[in-house]
């Protein structure tokens, strides 16, 4: 059932130009930074190589690109998830998943599925241009993998939590621009410099970026991860919360 | 399972803060029968059967759907329920065949029994040729049609509708009023209307509600006794006095209305119409007009909200 509903929610997706112009523009802005990268990588090439353990290909192209498309998605999930439960409310086509002998949790849960099925694809798009560089050269598998496993957790917290937006109203442009303002919130968390003594590290934990950095040199901890996991659970009990109550209040 | 109703609802209530949308609703409904849920608009239609599908909480009472506990077995109990909203929850960016396909597998349809009941629903409901059209693409009527389907896909033992003729052209609404009469035939019909002649045409039972209170629960053919003509309307040409006519057979009360007018009451099964025909030719009363005055479902409707009010 949880599938059924994934599925819908992805073909939906492709069946809008939306979907379509999200993936093309990322691709056209990817593309020009990872050859931008390549090109430096060309002119630096000749002067990293006389460095005993210098910085490689993966850290002078891959690295900064997958840095850069935490950015652009930031900005493409909050349009991916927006429709995602708004859109049912305003055409009024949730009476159908409710009425259907299907969970509440199952329905949230197919809704974040087939979102994700949509940045999966996105992300497998980014990821090609890194991969195809194992044509000429070879890459750090381990730094890449654990770069990779960050930006999908990133991309599956920002889906998340824009989930979650899109069941609190009806108008998918609403959710669209508070799930950015959530994010983005979220993401600048770091940036108040030197608030006094405790809280500056309680703000810095709770920033989205901050834990991605870590994951993005190479090194996988727990702590970043379960912070994902965390932080999408809290999002999807939220969104689950949010249908229930309105069954129960009308 | 003639003794299971298919729906059993006990002193359902529902509040929105403190307006009482529903209030202390019992009723029952069985194979075979067409309910017709019959009320003003705002009356508690709309949230009682949003309750009954399970997509609107309850604030007391119970429901069972075919033994069924919708509030503690919700998914058991779904199954064997199909719901038309108000408005038809259709995706206009699906065909009618995707459309039916995904609300079958929502209700747990697969493989064979999944295109069978697709198949079924569509040509119950008119739809054969439009399988592979665009929902958006239809017209009213055969969205409303879709809706329909989509509620009958999954061959559950109740269908819900609510309002189902509403905004359609009246060649529409014969055909959609033939497809309730026939889905009544194999299933329980739960279904709304703020119309009359509608709920006369296609229910076996009415319940009319009013300020989410029950007002009326009762057969069709019981109403149509109770509504069954009770005064007659005769014109002559001079007044003749309500003496002389208050002498006929069968009479129980005349009142005057006036230029030669009277209204003459009856009992149900003592119509004086040709007594008091025969009695005017032979004292050459001048005979006009002898009409019997039908007291319709509307007005049974009108007196029983309006009592309410004043009460």
């Amino acid at each position: 059932m949880t599938l059924t509903i994934a599925a819908r929610e992805l073909r939906a997706l492709f069946l809008s130009p939306l979907a379509w112009g999200i993936l093309a523009v990322t691709q056209v802005i990817l593309g020009y930074l990872f050859l931008a990268g390549v090109d430096r990588f060309q002119r630096l090439q000749p002067r990293l190589g006389a460095i005993e353990g210098g910085p490689g290909v993966t850290e002078i192209v891959v690295v900064p690109l997958l840095a850069n498309a935490t950015t652009l998605l930031l900005l493409i999930t909050p349009l991916v998830t927006m429709r995602l439960i708004s859109a049912e409310r305003a055409e009024g086509t949730l009476p159908l998943l409710l009425s259907a002998p299907v969970s509440m949790t199952r329905i949230v849960l197919g809704k974040y599925l087939g979102a994700l099925g949509f940045l999966g694809v996105a992300l497998i798009m980014l990821l090609l241009m890194p991969l195809s560089l194992y044509a000429g050269t070879t890459l750090d598998a381990g730094q890449l993998a654990a770069a990779v496993l960050g930006l999908a957790l990133l991309t599956a917290s920002f889906a998340a939590a824009g989930l979650f937006m899109s069941s609190l109203t009806r108008q998918p442009v609403v959710a669209a621009v508070s799930t950015f303002g959530l994010l983005l919130l979220l993401w600048i968390l770091d940036w108040t410099g030197n608030v006094s003594g405790g809280i500056q590290e309680v703000i810095h934990y709770l920033s989205l970026t901050e834990h991605y950095k870590d994951l993005r040199q190479g090194v996988v901890s727990t702590a970043d991860v379960v912070y994902y996991l965390l932080f999408i659970t809290v999002f999807l009990v939220l969104s689950i919360r949010r249908l229930d109550v309105d069954r129960l209040h009308g | 399972m003639s003794s299971e109703p298919l729906v059993a609802v006990e002193h359902l209530e529902r509040n929105y803060g403190p307006f009482r949308a529903v209030r202390d609703v019992t009723f029952e409904l069985r194979q075979g029968d067409v309910l017709g849920f019959l009320g003003p608009n705002g009356a508690g239609k709309s949230s009682t059967m949003r309750i009954i599908t399970g997509s609107l909480a309850p604030s007391a009472g119970s429901i069972r759907i075919n033994g069924l506990d919708l509030l503690e077995q919700p998914l058991a109990a779904k199954r064997h329920i199909g719901f038309l909203p108000e408005d038809p929850p259709l995706y206009r960016d699906l065909t009618v065949d995707e459309y039916l396909r995904y609300c079958g597998r929502l209700n747990g349809l697969r493989g064979q029994a999944l295109t069978e009941g697709v198949r079924d629903a569509r040509r119950r409901c008119g739809l054969a040729e439009a399988g592979q059209r665009l929902i958006g693409n239809l017209s009213r009527g055969f969205q409303q049609r879709v809706g329909i389907a989509q509620a009958i896909v999954h061959r559950p033992e109740v269908v819900v509708l609510d309002e189902p003729s509403i905004g359609l052209d009246p060649i529409q609404v014969r055909e959609i009023r033939d497809l309730i009469r026939e889905l009544g035939q194999a299933h329980g019909v739960i279904l709304s209307s703020h119309l009359l002649p509608e709920v006369q045409a296609v229910c076996n039972r009415v319940q009319i509600i009013h300020e989410g209170r029950l007002v009326l629960s009762e057969a069709l053919a019981e109403l149509n006794e109770c509504l069954a003509p009770t005064s007659l309307r005769v014109t002559l040409a001079e007044p003749v006095g309500e003496e002389a006519l208050q002498g006929v057979a069968g009479v129980d009360a005349v009142e005057d209305l006036g230029s030669g007018t009277y209204r003459i009451r009856h009992q149900p099964d003592a119509d004086p119409a040709e007594a008091l025909a025969a009695r005017a030719v032979h004292e050459g009363w001048g005979l006009r007009a002898l009409i019997p005055e039908e007291r319709s479902l509307e007005q049974t409707f009108v007196d029983l909200t309006l009592k309410e009010e004043a009460a």
